[in-house]
């Protein structure tokens, strides 16, 4: 089992045609992605690298069976892009692109209320669920199977997290970024609640940083709720307040949102945190082997 | 991106709220004539008002008030050109190159408004306090129930009868509810139609004549919306910004100096604040955020390296990528060619891992240039920690 996506998942890519929808769309099709077609609104009937090309996702659906969606449009039509996935009842959006306009995802998240496709990003890596599916960006060679489960608002340090696992020969459920945006469609709960249904899942990995309170809302979840150790992970310890840190989300004002007050809210939920983001691997061992012995 | 107070009153002008008279001067002459005709118009005093991208400037001495032309001339003379230190500037702080004179009013209340973007509702809030002129986040820590909150619907806007509910509580008369309903849609409008993250009017004034002013107010922008306000765009006030952080802005690099001596470059934000983190464990200090970003080229790379060396207190430079749409060997090609064009002496430790991270090894073995290579996160850091005290 994996969460989200497996390898029946039949995925459409809007923005296929671009530079970055080409490029990645051809890795997770080699990694074992069914990429069933892709949506660029004009090139409709055409074919790209061999995919089928559509005028509209509602048209993709229709011909292809597509139940996952993959966003690499440029941020001025994003959230739209989102909202017409959202429309043509695809189960699973990812949306990778960064740079949304705050007040577009205002309207997105807004529509999506009422429907019933879940959303994961914007400004996010993506999915995978190893040796399964891969829907985004992430490098998939350094992913492996396993019981680890990981959530995280960061990409690279994501990477980081699964590669410090995999050299440690421990495999991954599933990965997913859920984004470093001020407003995104699955967060830590949600991730954490599909995390703790999922039976191949014996461990959770949670990267947070600084900037909002959703790892604060996240320990509460799994203080009350988690069946399942988790290991968690604080970036921008040394960040100082009032900067924005690249991520739009990831700022400390008003003296809220700081690396302590997270760390302090996880540890008090039970969550090993590890202080160095060297650390991440060795306190999955050890979190795994305390709840081996329990 | 942040504007200048003068600047964010003339923007709601524009959508009917209500600001004082008053207009910006950038020499003591110009601020002569602003305070005259103030004074000609009726003023009875006139307030000479820093202006800088941060906020405690009257507690810093860079808000006074006079009761003449003369006087107003002087203060215009002693506040311009001072470096002004406040709580938001750090302990370098800001010079003042422009100044607002603006007509004093006779205060009866100074209340708070403010919107922001509520994360956790996905929809903007709008705020107000009767607790006026003071930090709001102070109020927020000491009675958070003194802060009142209206949700806006996406779609549907501020409602006249939200803003009637936020003007009745915050203690308003009868006859001024009309005019504050006005106040605020204003607000919120100005708000949606320039894209705004942030605004803020502290201290909201009801006056002994029942007119309601936003005496100060403060808008930041969303920087992702920029690209559909070429008029805000103009705005921008770079001798507020950090000259390095301009540079990078240029080139789409996320650079933010600090002041330690261990200069990074890494890929993705997260990352990038995970590896100074890392730096500070290992006993050292970084000098900078940046964040080339996931697309990066070639040469990207090479004027990120460049805006990281220049600064002078960098002693080492830790380069830490995780390549996943970065692909390593683009990285190792611009830090070669950066390296070369530079004559860099500087230690540098690299940490390589992701997508073509062979080929990139390779580039860097190849050019024959002095770099040290690390194979984990831990291990570059204390390499490059040590490297900078050695220096």
């Amino acid at each position: 089992m994996s969460i989200l996506i497996d390898k029946s998942t039949r995925v459409v890519v809007q923005g296929l045609t671009g530079r970055e929808g080409t490029f990645h769309a051809k890795a997770a099709a080699e990694y074992g992605t069914r990429i069933v077609g892709g949506v660029t609104p004009g090139k409709g009937g055409t074919k790209h690298e061999g995919w089928p090309i559509f005028n509209s996702v509602q048209e993709a659906v229709d011909k292809t069976g597509a139940d996952a969606s993959v966003i690499f449009v440029p941020p001025p039509f994003a959230a739209d892009a989102i909202m017409e996935a959202a429309d043509a009842e695809i189960e699973l959006i990812v949306c990778i692109t960064e740079g949304i306009p705050t007040l577009d995802m205002v309207r997105a998240w807004d529509f999506l209320q009422d429907r019933r496709s879940r959303l994961i990003g914007p400004n996010c890596p993506g999915i995978i669920s190893p040796g399964k599916c891969k829907i985004g960006i992430m490098p998939g060679h350094i992913h492996r199977e396993g019981p680890v489960g990981i959530v995280s608002r960061s990409g690279t340090l994501t990477y980081e997290a699964v590669y410090q696992l995999t050299t440690r020969n421990i495999g991954q459920s599933t990965a997913i970024g859920i984004g470093g945006d001020p407003i995104i469609g699955t967060n830590f709960v949600d991730a954490l609640e599909l995390f703790n249904r999922d039976p191949q899942t014996e461990a959770v990995v949670m990267i947070g940083e600084i900037g909002g309170n959703a790892e604060e809302t996240a320990a509460e979840f799994v203080k009350a709720r988690m069946k399942k150790p988790v290991v968690g992970f604080i970036a921008g310890q040394t960040a100082p307040p009032g900067r924005r840190m690249g991520h739009a989300g990831a700022i400390i004002s008003g003296g809220k949102g700081t690396a302590a007050e997270k760390i302090k809210a996880m540890e008090a939920a039970g969550i090993r945190v590890a202080k160095s983001p060297a650390e991440i691997g060795e306190t999955v061992v050890a979190a795994m082997g305390a709840a081996a012995r329990a | 991106m942040k504007i200048h107070e003068y600047q964010a009153k003339a923007i709601l002008k524009r959508y009917g709220v209500a600001v004082p008279r008053g207009e910006m001067a950038t020499t003591r002459e110009q601020a002569q004539a602003a305070a005259k005709t103030l004074f000609d118009a009726g003023a009875d005093g006139v307030v000479v008002k820093a202006q800088i991208h941060a906020g405690g400037r009257g507690k810093g001495g860079g808000v006074k008030i006079a009761k003449s032309v003369e006087e107003a001339t002087d203060l215009a003379g002693k506040i311009l050109g001072m470096t002004l230190v406040t709580h938001q500037t750090g302990p370098e702080g800001r010079v003042v190159r422009r100044l607002l004179i603006e007509e004093t009013l006779p205060i009866e209340k100074e209340l708070y408004l403010g919107i922001v973007i509520d994360r956790v509702e996905a929809k903007p809030v709008f705020m107000a306090s009767a607790a006026g002129g003071m930090e709001i986040e102070q109020v927020a820590a000491q009675n958070p129930d003194a802060i009142l909150k209206e949700h806006i619907e996406p779609g549907m806007g501020l409602e006249a009868f939200q803003a009637r509910k936020l003007a009745f509580r915050l203690g308003l008369k009868p006859q001024q509810i009309n005019e504050a309903v006005r106040f605020m849609s204003g607000l919120y409008r100005a708000f949606l139609e320039t894209d705004s993250s942030l605004m803020e009017i502290n201290p909201f004034i009801s006056c002994s004549d029942g007119r309601l002013f936003a005496l100060d107010a403060k808008i930041n922008f969303d920087d992702n919306a920029l690209f559909r306000h070429s008029d805000i765009r103009e705005l921008r006030d770079i001798t507020e910004e950090d000259p390095l952080e301009v540079e990078a802005s240029k080139y789409n690099l996320n650079y933010i100096k600090l002041d330690g001596n261990v200069g990074c470059m890494v890929n993705g934000a997260g990352l990038a604040m995970a590896t100074m983190d890392i730096i500070k464990y290992a006993g050292g200090m970084p000098a900078n955020f940046l964040d080339v970003g996931g697309g990066a080229n070639a040469e990207q790379v090479t004027h990120a390296f460049e805006i990281l060396l220049s600064d002078k207190n960098v002693k080492a430079v830790l380069i830490n990528i995780f390549g996943g749409i970065l692909r390593v060997d683009t990285l190792a090609t611009g830090v070669v060619e950066a390296a070369q064009k530079m004559h860099i002496q500087l230690p540098i430790v690299l940490r390589l891992e992701g997508t073509n991270v062979e080929a990139g090894r390779e580039i860097l073995k190849q050019s024959g240039l002095n770099f040290t290579v690390a194979e984990t996160m831990k291990d570059a850091a204390e390499k490059v920690v040590a490297a900078a005290r050695a220096a």
